[in-house]
């Protein structure tokens, strides 16, 4: 068929429009790659077999190859939507999670943990900094007026204990023993163990408010620890009491630490967004802020067993402190050096 | 609009002219894809289904545990943790254990054709799974006990500022335009529509008599350069369009092209009309294409 003069009618031409034989050369490579798509939809790529997973990344470079040709020589618009969505499904498949679960953990655990420690440092110092000051703070008040006591310890907590108990049922408490009630022993730990854990979840996401319910959360805290350990001191109970708080104080109060920190983070990349657009900043340090909870809430999982068990069954006040030392220790050397070696 | 059309044809041309929430992403090898968001509604029931599917999960699991704690009549302590320890491990780490085994999925989420991806175009990492699924503590969970212990402290005035407060944060997809909730944000995440589009026949070859049939109706190069892409696609998704008052649209359609280009006969087959007009521009466009020539829509000069 001549080319086509103005003006005169053309009548359809014999041969195909270019954008059609096209489609047709590179169709059976699409339905392949769709096929492959449909096969791994629930199980993703474990689904597939060693020369289909071969050729995967193949089928989806020539997808995008035909998504840019059909961009500039097709006008047809389906064909273009279908390669957008084909290419889309592929991107997903072939750049989604594809992690096997064990070494995932076992990376986030040598070196994603630690490393996202590391890197909070400032946020750490300051979320501590926040939660001795309400130690202080509640420590100095109560122990100069007893009354202040009823303000940070809310009744619930207190059980019982107040300034207006005997000295020996708050010396009770320290030295209760657990043996002959074991079996029970196991289901306490675990309630406060999903009950810390969710309360440090929640300091973690309430920093998005800038920060502050955060701080408050962690004086708080601060305060009715302060107030407790006031009550203590000041019926000379003071060494028995803090070797009956640290022995799972000095990793609960550790993750504390570090579910304020991340909630710190979150607030500061809000309030300081650096060279970012608030939004783009969140999402960098949020991410990081998540890896440093998720490490406090396996650090509530040990606390809650030092707390439900240890306490129960270590009785002697030098023991308790030389766990607690123990404990600290090995956080401290797990949060600063692992990881630390080349990958 | 043309006059003539009535209100309701005009809404569905509009509808067919401007799809809804299209974003773009760009693949590490860079090429370019739009995506199209999740809508608010479709999120809303994701969330509830799964939420409903926790529930459930743990109702059943008490039911079978308080069997086994009434037949066994032993002390319940191991029954408690047990009771503790999946409680917690369900409500907490049901999404993410999903997002992260089926890539960006939950049932909920595949139920409703739904997907959580990267925001950057990256891979969705474990870390922004995480995250986002720990922001529901403030999102869902604190707002519901609230709720549930009815009102925070301090009385009438204390509930209405919890409620405004957790109203700022749950209600939070609806006060920007990528529809991200607190934890999308703090995660670099977003929801997105699961791409699928199926491949159609070819249009060109597609005709009412069956591809090998001749084209009936021929035109001038005049009348075909009036027209541009847009006004091309705009007739594809017409001719693709299957509703029940099709044929009232095509007619519609044809009416006002055979107006604009002039067409001397006044009454086309409609059907084969508009698909010979549609593959004699389509060729006459992309002809144009291969040589640089783009020409967008009837207003285009080129």
């Amino acid at each position: 068929m001549s080319a086509v003069e103005a003006n005169q009618a053309t009548p359809r031409p014999a041969f195909d429009l270019k954008s059609t034989s096209f489609r047709r050369e590179r169709e059976p490579g699409w339905r392949r790659l769709e096929a492959l798509l449909e096969k791994a939809r629930t199980g993703g790529l474990a689904k597939l077999e060693t020369r289909e997973l071969l050729s995967l990344p193949i089928l989806y470079r020539a997808a995008l190859s035909s998504l840019s040709v059909a961009r500039s020589i097709s006008l047809d618009q389906n064909v273009v939507h279908y390669l957008e969505g084909l290419a889309g499904r592929a991107y997903l498949l072939v750049y989604g999670g594809r992690t096997n679960a064990l070494a995932a953990m076992g990376n986030f655990l040598r070196f994603t943990l630690p490393g996202a420690v590391r890197k909070a440092g400032v946020y750490i110092a300051l979320s501590a900094f926040i939660l001795a000051l309400g130690v202080i703070v509640g420590y100095v008040l109560t122990l100069g007026n007893a009354d202040w006591y009823y303000s940070f310890v809310s009744d619930s907590m207190a059980a019982g204990r107040g300034p207006n108990a005997e000295t020996e049922s708050l010396r009770e408490v320290l030295f209760r023993d657990g043996r002959d009630t074991k079996d029970r022993l196991s289901a306490f730990a675990s309630f406060l163990f999903s009950n810390n854990a969710r309360v440090g979840m929640l300091a973690f996401a309430l920093g998005f408010a800038f920060g502050a319910p955060t701080v408050l959360l962690l004086l708080i805290n601060g305060l009715t620890l302060g107030a407790f350990a006031a009550l203590y001191v000041s019926r000379g109970l003071g060494y028995d009491f803090w070797g009956w708080l640290l022995i799972h104080g000095a990793t609960e109060l550790s993750a504390i630490v570090l579910c304020g920190a991340g909630g710190l983070m979150l607030g500061a990349a809000v309030v300081f967004p650096g060279d970012y657009t608030r939004l783009v900043n969140l999402g960098r340090v949020g991410r990081r802020a998540a890896v440093i909870v998720i490490g406090a809430v396996i650090m509530f999982f040990f606390a809650a067993l030092l707390e439900g068990f240890g306490r129960q069954l270590i009785l002697h006040t030098p023991t308790r402190y030389m766990v607690a030392a123990a404990t600290m220790v090995g956080w401290l050397w797990y949060a600063l050096r692992s990881g630390r070696q080349a990958r | 609009m043309n006059a003539k059309s009535t209100p309701a044809q005009a809404a569905q041309l509009a509808a067919i002219q401007n799809p809804p929430l299209m974003r773009s992403i760009s693949t590490p090898e860079g090429v370019v894809l739009p995506v199209e968001l999740g809508q608010r509604g479709e999120r809303a029931v994701a969330f509830i289904l799964d939420i409903l599917i926790v529930f459930g999960t743990l109702l059943a699991i008490y039911f079978v545990l308080a069997i086994t704690l009434i037949s066994s009549r032993g002390s319940g302590g191991w029954l408690f943790s047990a009771i503790f320890l999946i409680s917690f491990f369900i409500r907490s780490f049901y999404f993410a254990f999903f997002e992260l085994r089926w890539q960006g999925t939950t049932p909920g989420k595949r139920a409703m054709g739904l997907r959580v991806v990267d925001r950057a175009g990256g891979p969705l990492r474990a870390d922004a799974v995480l995250a986002r699924n720990l922001m529901r503590e403030i999102e869902v969970f604190l707002p519901l006990s609230l709720l549930l212990s009815a009102g925070g402290p301090g009385g009438g005035w204390g509930l209405l500022l919890t409620l405004v407060w957790m109203g700022i944060f749950v209600l939070m997809p609806l006060f920007n335009r990528d529809a991200l909730r607190v934890g999308d944000m703090v995660a670099g995440t977003w929801v997105l529509v699961a791409p699928k589009a199926a491949l159609l026949p070819d249009l060109s070859e597609a005709a009412p008599g069956g591809p090998s049939e001749e084209s009936r109706y021929a035109f001038t190069k005049a009348q075909l350069r009036i027209y541009g892409i847009y006004e091309l696609q705009t007739l594809e998704n017409v001719l693709r369009e299957d509703r029940v008052n099709t044929a009232e649209l095509r007619a519609e359609v044809a009416k006002r092209i055979i107006a604009r280009i002039g067409w001397p006969d006044e009454e086309p087959d409609i059907d084969r009309f508009l698909n010979d007009f549609y593959t004699a521009l389509r060729g006459h466009l992309e002809r144009k294409m291969l040589f640089g020539v783009r020409r967008r829509d009837k207003h285009d000069g080129s």
